[in-house]
């Protein structure tokens, strides 16, 4: 990673809490995939979450917008608890974004079809305001001369910097990152890496699941680990690459960090 | 390093020529190896056999605008069945002096049919030109206002009668397919039941039955002086029917979606109708584009079988003519020229259907 494009994490944070967590549960059939996960997101923080596979990242950030239902605990999002309620829940998920690790763009849309589609069904923008709105985004993401072309014919760096485009466009207050970059040939990561960086420079609040562990030191005020359903351990990227506490964070540190 | 050497002189190079001129393609398609060969014989052998006497059969030795007793002495077709009975074939029992209306609904179609066919025209005009074109191709049949005669639907019948039971049985179809396909996805217990039960229900019968029951069973239903048009229920049997077979091939389109496509419109906050309509089914849809015209082509060819309940359609006034003793026995000639136009109907759909493949295939 580039040392100027890195990011300083010795920022005050503001106390307010975007998200909380408290003692939230659940399950896929009888197999307990998160037991009992605590966490306060502030807002403008940035936190990396890193585990085994199955250790239920993924299905956490999941979670919080509902794209997975929990069935234990609370999750409060920007002062709304998510319920059954549906209302809630589309309301929550105009507010969050979400960044997958296949892109999972419309391959039936043109890229500017793709970044309007959201602000113009669900904000109620004027086509022409979304457009505008999608080319500042598209600029962004340095991918505004392929505003006319559709996802297929893009490489895969560009259809996840369009997908973040996608979701920046709803002027999220969070962004939730699923493994953004392991579907990438790596000659492609960095450029995602990079729009995501510029991201952090401009306080998005951001919670990424991934293992790219430069980007964790360089831009995360925090980074957990989680195993077994659980968050094992969270600390400043220089605490937990340098001092991790719990037997399993080192060991999977050793694993990850040749 | 020669594994890089050689990139500059690549472009040069042409792939390898297989066979030249028209005897090359000759000995590569048809006569490359001993089976193909014999195939290639025998296949000549046959068209030699039947393509020259139908010919002889259809054009040269043919009689066309005769009586039937010319026609027995001739040794080819005879067509004349089809020009001195045309009117009735097309039209069956509607009044021959007021033949020229559904002969104007009939253009109105085509005209609107062949508008619709250029995507950019699916716009706001085009719906209300087809409501109009609607409301005129019914007033021209049945008449009874603006000084038009009325007109019976027991005495329509014909082409006309066709593309009434087929197109609106069609177009009602599918989006009633669509909605079934996704009841049949619904998380919700009781409409996911109902639909399953009803595509099953109507799948487990043939047609025939069907239009047995809408013209037999469903009258003793009815309270006591109320009659349905035996016409729309035909239409709603076939509706029915076809709906359920639509459904089914619109729910194989569905299961080929990923799930991250519903993943991502939800997360960017569409609800279930807006993720559906903008981002499933667009793409859904798409991919069943030819085996749901498969399905629209067999329910057109379906029609005919309204011959049963008696009504006139175009097959049964084609024999209707061939019992007329005049023109008995001249059967080949009259259902060559049904079969013509039932295949051009159908030629025409799945020709569109390329069509549109090819027109939304872009980006992929």
């Amino acid at each position: 990673m580039d040392k100027e494009s890195s990011v300083t994490t010795e920022q005050k944070l503001s106390d307010e809490a975007i998200i909380e967590i408290i003692d939230m549960h659940k399950w896929f059939g009888d197999f307990h995939v998160l037991q009992g996960i605590n966490l306060t997101v502030h807002k403008q923080e940035r936190i990396v979450i890193c585990g085994p596979s199955g250790s239920g990242k993924s299905t956490l950030i999941r979670c919080i917008n509902r794209l997975e239902e929990h069935q234990r605990g609370r999750i409060i999002v920007d002062g709304i608890e998510l319920t059954n309620n549906i209302k809630n829940i589309e309301k929550i998920r105009a507010e969050v974004g979400m960044v997958f690790q296949h892109f999972n763009l419309f391959p039936h849309l043109s890229i500017l079809e793709n970044l309007t589609l959201g602000p113009i069904w669900v904000r109620k923008t004027p086509k022409k305001e979304a457009e505008e709105t999608a080319m500042y985004y598209l600029e962004k993401v340095h991918i505004a001369e392929q505003a006319k072309k559709y996802p297929g014919q893009l490489s895969g760096g560009q259809q996840q910097r369009v997908a973040i485009a996608r979701s920046l466009c709803m002027n999220p207050k969070v962004m939730l990152f699923d493994e953004p970059t392991s579907a990438l040939d790596p000659e492609m990561i960095k450029e995602v890496l990079d729009v995501m960086i510029e991201l952090a420079q401009e306080g998005m609040t951001m919670i990424v699941v991934s293992h790219e562990m430069g980007f964790a030191k360089s831009v995360a005020h925090r980074v957990l680990f989680m195993d077994f359903g659980q968050i094992v351990e969270g600390n400043t990227p220089r605490e937990f690459f340098e001092n991790p506490q719990h037997d399993r964070t080192k060991l999977f540190l050793s694993q990850i960090l040749h | 390093m020669t594994d890089i050497a050689h990139t500059s002189q690549k472009e040069g190079i042409k792939p390898p020529v297989v066979s030249v001129g028209v005897i090359g393609w000759i000995k590569a398609n048809l006569f490359n190896g001993w089976f193909n060969s014999v195939l290639t014989v025998v296949t000549l052998l046959f068209l030699w056999k039947t393509v020259p006497p139908f010919f002889l059969w259809a054009f040269m030795d043919s009689v066309w605008n005769t009586t039937g007793q010319v026609c027995r002495d001739a040794g080819g077709a005879c067509w004349s069945i089809i020009s001195s009975n045309l009117r009735f074939i097309l039209f069956g029992f509607y009044p021959y002096d007021l033949q020229w209306r559904p002969l104007l609904a009939m253009i109105i179609l085509f005209v609107l049919l062949y508008f619709s066919q250029n995507r950019k025209h699916w716009k706001k005009p085009l719906a209300y030109a087809w409501i109009a074109g609607l409301f005129i191709m019914g007033l021209l049949l049945r008449g009874g206002l603006f000084g038009l005669d009325p007109v019976e639907s027991t005495q329509w019948g014909g082409v006309p009668l066709t593309l009434l039971l087929s197109v609106f049985g069609l177009t009602a179809a599918y989006p009633l397919g669509v909605v079934l396909a996704l009841g049949r996805q619904s998380k919700m217990r009781a409409i996911k039941t109902l639909c399953i039960v009803y595509i099953e229900l109507i799948r487990g019968v043939p047609l025939i039955s069907l239009l047995f029951m809408s013209s037999i069973i469903f009258p003793l239903l009815l309270p006591e002086g109320v009659t349905i048009n035996k016409i729309l229920r035909a239409q709603m049997a076939i509706i029915l029917f076809t709906a359920a077979y639509i459904a089914e091939v619109v729910r194989g389109g569905l299961q080929g979606m990923s799930r991250g496509q519903y993943e991502a419109a939800e997360s960017i906050g569409l609800n279930y109708y807006q993720t559906m309509r903008l981002v499933i089914l667009p793409q859904a849809l798409k991919i069943v584009i030819p085996p749901t015209v498969s399905q629209l082509i067999s329910a057109f060819k379906d029609t005919s079988l309204v011959v049963i309940i008696a009504l006139y359609d175009l097959l049964k006034t084609t024999q209707t003519v061939l019992s007329n003793p005049e023109w008995m026995g001249f059967s080949r000639e009259a259902y060559v020229f049904v079969a013509i136009l039932y295949f051009l109907g159908c030629f025409s759909m799945s020709n569109y259907s390329r069509k549109l493949e090819k027109e939304l295939s872009r980006g992929d």
